[in-house]
C-alpha cells in the first residue's frame, strides 16, 4: 500500500506521526518535569553550539534547546507545549466537525425554515470576528482545557456548517437520495449513508486546514494570555514567555513558531493526498 | 477524377486513462481507420458511445480533445497532411477550411454575446471576409436554414432562440466561412423528436445548396441515411463496415451492422385491459410551487395490473410532473391518485410504507440514480432490509437471485456503479426496484441514455420481468420506437394535456389528431427519402418553429 504514496504525503506522515507521538508520549520522552526548574535564565542550546554558532572556547551546553525565561528545560516545555496545543486544536477540530457538519446536512436535507433559521444564525456569527468573539467569552469565563475547547470548537463549527451545507445541497438533489426518500428511508439514513460518504472528499481537504487554523487560534489566545493557563505549556504561551528574551538575541521564542509551521505543511500534505486519493474526479490528479 | 477533399490513412488515437488505484497508463481509442470524402459528399460516422466517432470527426480538424493524442497515421485535407501542419497552418484550416456543429448548441454559445457575432467571428478574423459581407452572408445563411426573421435573429441572446433554432444557428455559423469541410456531431440527438426533423432538413438543405461536404457524426442509423452519401460503421475504434448509403442500410454485410439496422424490432403484442386497474389517475391538475401556470392539467388514465402505460410526449410536455405527482414528490392541486383500489395521500411522506414499497422507480440516468460510494450488494440490498427485514445469509442469497433475474450473475455484488457499464447500471437499478416486490414501477426515460443495443436489452429484460413477476409499468418516455416495443396502452401528451389515450393499436392508427400525427411522422425511419416523404405531408408545424 505505502508503494504508491506520493513522497510529499511520506514526508507529510512522517512529521505530523512524530509530532502526535511526542505529543502522546511526553511524560515518557521528555528529559524533564514539565515544569521543573533545571538550570539558570536562557542558557544557550546545545544544537546551536554543534553547528558552530558560537565562539570558540565556550563549554558544551547541557540543554539540546537551552532553556526558558525561568530556567526550564526548553525542550521539555515544547514536548509538553505541543502536548497541549494538539491535543486541543484536536479535540476542537472534531468537535466543530461533529457539529458543523451534522447541522449543515440537516439544513441541506430538511430545507425551509430550520434551513432558514440555522443559516441566518451562522451569517450572524461569522459577521463577528471569531478571535474578538472569543475574547469577550474568555472575559466572562474561566479559560480551561474544557472550555477552550468548546469555544474554538463551536465558534469554528460556523465555517464547517457553511461547507457541509453547500456540499450537500448539491448531493440531496442527485436522483439516489430521491430513490431512498421514495423509499421510505428515515433523515439518520439519508445524512449518514447516502450524504456523509460522498461529501467526505471536500470536508476532509478542509479538516486539514482548520486543524491549522486551531493550532494558530489557540496559539494566538495562549499569547495573549487567555488561552492555556499555566503552569501548563503550550506553543503560544511559550512565544509569550519568551518573547522579550529576542531583544537579547535568545531564539527561545522561535522555536514554537517553526514547530507551528512544519505542522501546518506537514498535515496539509497528508490532507491533499486523502483528498486525491478519495476524489473521484476524473483527469490527472496524480 | 478530381482527388478527394479529406484523406484518412491509418489514423491512430490514444488518450491516458487514471483508474481509480491504478498507476495511469495509455490506450488506443482508434485503432488505424482509412476513409476519403469527396468535396460535396457526405460521410456519415456511425457506432455507439466509446465507438471513437467524434474522436475521429476532430482529428480531421487536428485536434484531440481533453488529453486524447493522435498518435499515427495521416490526415490530408485539401492536399497536405494537417498532422504534420505546423501551428499556423492548422490555425489557418481550423474556424476557414474546416469547421465544427456540436451536439449542444446551448452550451456551445457564449451567452453574453449576440448570434450574429458569433456566427460571423470566425469568418472575419480568419480574413475570409469583410463585417459587413460576413453579415449579409449569415443572413442569408439564417434564411437558407428557415430561421424566423433572417434579418433580425442575429441582433438576439442564445436565450432568446429556441433549442433547434440555436442549432440551425449553429449550423450557420460553421457555413459562414465558406468551410470546405463541416464536422457536424451529433447535431440533433439533444432535441425532440419533431423539432429533430426540421433542423435535419434545414442542415440537408444548406450542404445540397453550398455544395460543401461533411462528416455526420451521430449514434442513430436512420438519422444518419437521411443525408449522408456514405457510411461508416464503427465499433471500439475499429471499423466495421464502409459503403454506400443504401448498401448499408438495405443490404448490411457484417452482422453488427444487422444488429443495428434491426434494432427497435421487438414484437409484442398488446394485451387488452383486465380486472381492477392498478394505477388510476383521475382529473389530476398540478403547478410547481411558487410559478402561476399549471403543467399538467386534468389528466386522466389508467393502468392494468401487468400491462405497460406508455407516456409519450416531448420535453416540457409534463409527463415527468406526471411521474412528480405519482410518487408524491408534487402533490396535485385538483384530481385523486388511486393505487391498487385505495386512494394515495397526495404527499409522499405520509404515505403508508406499503404504498412506497409496492410503487418503485426507475431513473434515466443510471448514473446519479446509485450512491457511488455504495457496492451493488449494498444498493440491492437496502430494499430488501428495509421493507423485508432481511439480513445476513438471507438477504445474500436473494440479492443473488436478483442479479440472476437482471442477467448479471455472480462477481457483482461487491462492485461499485463506476465499475460497471451504463446498461449494467441500468440493470443495477432495475433490480433495486424489483427487490422492493414492487405492484407498479415507474420507469422514467430509463432506455434514453442508452446506446440502442443495450437498450434493446433493457427493454426484453423488462418485459420479461414484467412476464414473471407480474409488475405494471407506467412507462415515461419521447421514444416512439420504445413505445411500440413495450406498450399495452399509451397517453400522448402535449403541453400538459392528455392529447390521445388508449390502447397500442387504437393510439397508433389513423385516424390521427394533428399533434400525434405530427409526432408519429418525425420518428426516423431507416429508409432512404423518409425525411422528404415526411416534409411533403406533414399537417402541422413543430414546437421548434
Amino acid at each position: 500500500m505505502l508503494k504508491n504514496v506520493p513522497l510529499s504525503a511520506v514526508i507529510g506522515l512522517f512529521i505530523t506521526a512524530s509530532y502526535f507521538l511526542a505529543a502522546i508520549f511526553a511524560s515518557v520522552i521528555s528529559p524533564y518535569g514539565m515544569a521543573e526548574t533545571v538550570g539558570d535564565v536562557w542558557e544557550p542550546s546545545r544544537i546551536g553550539y554543534m553547528l558552530g554558532l558560537m565562539p570558540e572556547g565556550t563549554p558544551r551546553p547541557e540543554y539540546w534547546l537551552g532553556t526558558d525565561q525561568i530556567g526550564r528545560d526548553l525542550l521539555t516545555r515544547m514536548i509538553y507545549g505541543g502536548q497541549t496545543t494538539i491535543f486541543i486544536a484536536t479535540a476542537a477540530t472534531i468537535l466543530s466537525f461533529v457539529t458543523g457538519s451534522v447541522l449543515g446536512f440537516l439544513a441541506a436535507v430538511t430545507g425551509g425554515w430550520f434551513d432558514q433559521l440555522m443559516s441566518r444564525f451562522v451569517d450572524l456569527m461569522m459577521a463577528i470576528p471569531s478571535l474578538i468573539l472569543a475574547l469577550v467569552i474568555l472575559s466572562s469565563i474561566e479559560a480551561t482545557v474544557l472550555t477552550l475547547i468548546v469555544l474554538m470548537g463551536l465558534l469554528d463549527s460556523t465555517r464547517v456548517y457553511r461547507l457541509a451545507r453547500a456540499v450537500a445541497v448539491d448531493i440531496s438533489v442527485m436522483d439516489y437520495v430521491e430513490a431512498a426518500r421514495l423509499r421510505g428511508e428515515k433523515l439518520a439514513w439519508i445524512i449518514f449513508r447516502e450524504i456523509l460518504p460522498n461529501a467526505l472528499s471536500p470536508l476532509v481537504a478542509e479538516m486539514g486546514l482548520r486543524f491549522i487554523f486551531m493550532v494558530l487560534f489557540i496559539s494566538t489566545l495562549s499569547f495573549l494570555g487567555i488561552g492555556v493557563q499555566p503552569p501548563l505549556a503550550d506553543w503560544g504561551g511559550i512565544v509569550k514567555e519568551n518573547k522579550d528574551g529576542i531583544n537579547f538575541g535568545i531564539g527561545a521564542a522561535l522555536y514554537p513558531a517553526l514547530a507551528i509551521a512544519t505542522l501546518a505543511i506537514s498535515v496539509n500534505l497528508v490532507a491533499d493526498w486523502v483528498l486525491n486519493r478519495t476524489t473521484s474526479l476524473k483527469g490527472g490528479r496524480g | 477524377m478530381t482527388d478527394p477533399l479529406v484523406k484518412v490513412r491509418g489514423l491512430r488515437i490514444g488518450a491516458t486513462v487514471y483508474p481509480p488505484g491504478e498507476k495511469p497508463h495509455d490506450i488506443e481509442i482508434v485503432h488505424g481507420v482509412d476513409f476519403d470524402l469527396m468535396p460535396g459528399k457526405v460521410l456519415g460516422l456511425i457506432g455507439e458511445s466509446g465507438a471513437g466517432k467524434s474522436t475521429i470527426g476532430l482529428a480531421s480538424m487536428a485536434y484531440g480533445r481533453g488529453g486524447v493524442k493522435i498518435t499515427g497515421g495521416e490526415v490530408w485535407v485539401n492536399g497536405r497532411d494537417i498532422l504534420k501542419a505546423s501551428l499556423g497552418d492548422v490555425r489557418k484550416l481550423r474556424g476557414g477550411e474546416v469547421t465544427y456543429v456540436s451536439q449542444s448548441a446551448a452550451a456551445s454559445f457564449n451567452p453574453a454575446k449576440q448570434i450574429m457575432e458569433q456566427v460571423t467571428e470566425a469568418a472575419i478574423s480568419q480574413g475570409k471576409f469583410g463585417k459587413k459581407e460576413a453579415e449579409d452572408r449569415a443572413v442569408s445563411l439564417f434564411r437558407k436554414l428557415g430561421l424566423p426573421g433572417p434579418d433580425t435573429i442575429g441582433k438576439r441572446y442564445p436565450h432568446q432562440v429556441s433549442g433547434g433554432q440555436l442549432q440551425r444557428c449553429m449550423t450557420a455559423l460553421a457555413l459562414c466561412p465558406e468551410p470546405d469541410l463541416v464536422v457536424f456531431d451529433e447535431p440533433t440527438t439533444a432535441l425532440d423528436v419533431t423539432t429533430q426533423i426540421d433542423v435535419l432538413a434545414a442542415i440537408k438543405d444548406a450542404i445540397r445548396d453550398t455544395g460543401v461536404a461533411a462528416l455526420y457524426i451521430t449514434h442513430d442509423l436512420a438519422v444518419v441515411a437521411q443525408v449522408s452519401d456514405n457510411i461508416m460503421v464503427l465499433r471500439m475504434g475499429d471499423m466495421v463496415e464502409y459503403g454506400p448509403t443504401d448498401q448499408i442500410i438495405n443490404h448490411p454485410q457484417e452482422d453488427y451492422t444487422k444488429a443495428l439496422v434491426s434494432v427497435r424490432s421487438i414484437d409484442h403484442p398488446e394485451k387488452a385491459p383486465a380486472g381492477e386497474p392498478v394505477l388510476k389517475c383521475e382529473h389530476i391538475t398540478a403547478r410547481y410551487k411558487g410559478t402561476s401556470f399549471d403543467v399538467l392539467h386534468d389528466v386522466t388514465v389508467a393502468l392494468y395490473p401487468g400491462q405497460t402505460l406508455a407516456v409519450v410526449g416531448e420535453s416540457g410536455s409534463g409527463k415527468s410532473t406526471l411521474a412528480r405527482v405519482i410518487t408524491g414528490l408534487l402533490p396535485p392541486r385538483q384530481g385523486k391518485i388511486v393505487f391498487d383500489g385505495r386512494e394515495l395521500t397526495p404527499d409522499q411522506p405520509s404515505r403508508p410504507i406499503e404504498d412506497l414499497r409496492e410503487l418503485q422507480m426507475i431513473y434515466q440516468m443510471a448514473d446519479t440514480a446509485m450512491n457511488p460510494r455504495q457496492t451493488v450488494g449494498t444498493i440491492i440490498g437496502r430494499p430488501l432490509e428495509f421493507y423485508f427485514g432481511l439480513k445476513g445469509a438471507e438477504k445474500q442469497k436473494r440479492i443473488q437471485e436478483l442479479l440472476d433475474e437482471i442477467e448479471l450473475g455472480d462477481g457483482f455484488q461487491d462492485r461499485y456503479p463506476a465499475e460497471l457499464s451504463g446498461g449494467q447500471k441500468q440493470r443495477v437499478c432495475i433490480a433495486r426496484a424489483l427487490a422492493a416486490k414492487p405492484k407498479l414501477i415507474i420507469c422514467d426515460e430509463v432506455t434514453s441514455a442508452l446506446d440502442p443495443l443495450v437498450a434493446d436489452g433493457i427493454l426484453k429484460l423488462l418485459l420479461n420481468l414484467q412476464a414473471s413477476e407480474n409488475v405494471a409499468y407506467l412507462f415515461i418516455t419521447h421514444d416512439l420506437a420504445t413505445v411500440r416495443a413495450i406498450a399495452d396502452s399509451i397517453a400522448v401528451m402535449y403541453q400538459g394535456r392528455v392529447q390521445r389515450y388508449g390502447t397500442k393499436t387504437d393510439v397508433l392508427s389513423p385516424p390521427f389528431d394533428d399533434y400525434t400525427d405530427l409526432l408519429l411522422s418525425s420518428v426516423p425511419e431507416m429508409k432512404l427519402g423518409w425525411l422528404e416523404d415526411v416534409l411533403a405531408n406533414r399537417k402541422m408545424e413543430s414546437a421548434g418553429n
